[in-house]
């Protein structure tokens, strides 16, 4: 018989697969993977130190580089906290504008996580497809904030400038064209029989053990257990729209690119409603200019594309805050990793940090 | 979002049970149990496990450097129950060290090596306690409020 032993190999921090700057340090068997490790910290910013030397509202634009692909819910999370900490209630007009521009940006989160799990295990095509389509959505936010990736369009008090009258229609024309954009990516993508049988039964974790080690989001939806935010604890206006919340059985790879396929179908029904019920009126409320929040603190968390954002702010009555702390979901369902990876074939790593969807601007912050 | 929050029946009942050591501080949202450290670990088990509570997910954990002192932040929520509370610990600065939640809730992990990194405090009990995004030489842990930035300057 003879003796083998194990080795380490490096994936990262400079690989087209962890999707940033993410380094996994593998212990191998042979193909079969012992432990998966991920190092983190190369993209580290200190953004927490930063904001002590912000004001608040100079701190909106540091939340569009945690997860800068869905900027909007990162303005969204860390304007509602202020807000709560300010007691200030938001004109109608404004909280569906967000709604809006949330649910979009979820759908273009979404689009990447397709396009990336499609070229991670080969189907350039596939690639190609999502990130077209995003286009479509990049522009709607160009018209109403002149930016296609960090937007800062939602304020505290509400959300910058309204939309122009051609967003309106131009959303409305993507919202028609987005059934047959759905239906072109599961002919091309979920009706593929390489990447199903690529994702279907790896990487599996059971709900229970994904609640214990934090997972949030789509990647906890996909392991069976119903926990969203907008329906658990509705934030803003999230109570007023009818939407379901889609779950996987298994946990595995093929659920968390279902559940997530799902969300898009569900967030476009959002913004359909909502642009159905937007009222006319100011988009923003009477904000002080200089903002002084009471003394004290505050923690508040909304479903993100990625998972459970939250933002706890300490606030000491000066015109900075005192402490301020993101809960980015990234960062924290990483811990899942190690556990998912353990045995299965270092070809699978790639498919299983793809659906996990880890982004590394939020990761190390 | 006042719905949200634990019913004050509860917050009264936790207080009867760990008098004195646990006391009920702010008021609304900012509502919060302050415990002593030394029984952090048995008031937050029972937190986790009793029917009435079942704060069985830790949404979120994290410190704060009050200079005097460090204030630990656990936020917790019961996914069945749906409420939440929030839960603080104070240690002294000089001593730093807290008992490490990484039994209860395995997702403390990363976010008790991410305060151990940035805030330097120390967590008894975790399984492999070291950086998590700083170099592991790194000198100090920025987000102390005594920390003092000293850019290398550049030459030429």
């Amino acid at each position: 018989m003879p003796k083998t032993q194990t080795y380490t190999l490096n994936m990262g921090p400079q690989h087209p697969s962890t999707h940033g700057v993410l380094q996994v340090v593998m212990e191998l068997d042979g193909e079969r993977v012992v432990q998966a490790i991920p190092q983190m910290g190369y993209l580290h910013r200190g953004i927490e130190k930063l904001a002590e030397s912000r004001t608040y509202a100079q701190f909106i634009p540091y939340t569009d580089r945690l997860d800068y692909v869905s900027s909007m819910g990162n303005n969204l999370g860390y304007c509602q906290t202020i807000e709560k900490l300010l007691e200030l209630d938001i004109p109608e007009r404004a909280e569906y504008l967000r709604v809006i521009m949330a649910e979009l940006n979820r759908i273009a989160s979404h689009l990447i996580f397709m396009s990336s799990v499609a070229i991670d295990l080969g189907a350039t095509t596939g690639m190609m497809f999502g990130f077209r389509d995003r286009e479509r959505i990049l522009d709607l936010f160009d018209m109403a904030c002149g930016a296609r990736l960090t937007y800062s369009y939602i304020r505290i008090g509400g959300v910058r400038e309204d939309v122009p009258p051609e967003f309106m229609a131009a959303t409305r024309q993507f919202l028609a064209d987005f059934p047959e954009m759905l239906a072109e990516y599961h002919e091309l993508l979920t009706g593929n029989e390489i990447l199903y049988h690529r994702l279907r039964g790896s990487g599996v974790i059971s709900g229970p053990r994904a609640l214990e080690i934090g997972l949030t989001g789509a990647s906890l939806r996909a392991s069976g257990v119903d926990y969203d935010i907008r329906k658990a604890e509705p934030y803003g206006i999230y109570d007023r729209f009818d939407f379901c919340v889609p779950l996987g059985q298994t946990g595995d790879n093929w659920d968390r690119y279902r559940v997530r396929m799902e969300e898009m179908k569900e967030s476009a029904g959002i913004v359909t409603q909502a642009l159905d019920a937007l009222p006319d009126g100011p988009v923003m409320a009477k904000v002080p200019k200089v903002l002084k929040p009471p003394p004290g603190d505050v923690y508040h968390r909304i479903e993100n594309p990625r998972g459970e954002l939250g933002f706890y702010v300490v606030s000491d009555g000066s015109v900075k805050p005192y402490r301020l702390h993101v809960r980015r979901p990234s960062f924290i369902n990483l811990q899942a990793l190690n556990e998912i990876c353990q045995g299965l074939l270092i070809a699978d790593v790639v498919a299983v940090l793809a659906t996990l969807d880890p982004l590394m601007g939020e990761v190390d912050c | 979002m006042s719905k949200q929050r634990l019913k004050s029946e509860l917050f009264q009942a936790l207080q009867e049970r760990y008098a004195p050591d646990l006391q009920l501080i702010g008021e609304d949202f900012q509502q919060a149990v302050l415990i002593e450290p030394g029984r952090l670990l048995e008031v937050l088990a029972y937190l986790k496990a009793d029917a009435a509570y079942q704060l069985n997910h830790l949404s979120n954990l994290t410190a704060v450097d009050y200079k005097d002192y460090y204030e630990m932040v656990y936020h917790l929520y019961s996914l069945p129950l749906k409420q939440s509370l929030t839960v603080k610990l104070r240690c002294d600065a000089s001593l730093a060290q807290v008992p490490s939640v990484t039994g209860l809730w395995p997702s403390a992990d990363f976010q008790e090596r991410e305060v151990y990194d940035l805030m330097g405090i120390t967590f008894t009990g975790h399984p492999q306690l070291r950086r998590i995004l700083l170099p592991d030489d790194f000198p100090d842990h920025p987000l102390r409020k005594s920390y003092e930035f000293n850019p290398v300057e550049e030459k030429g």
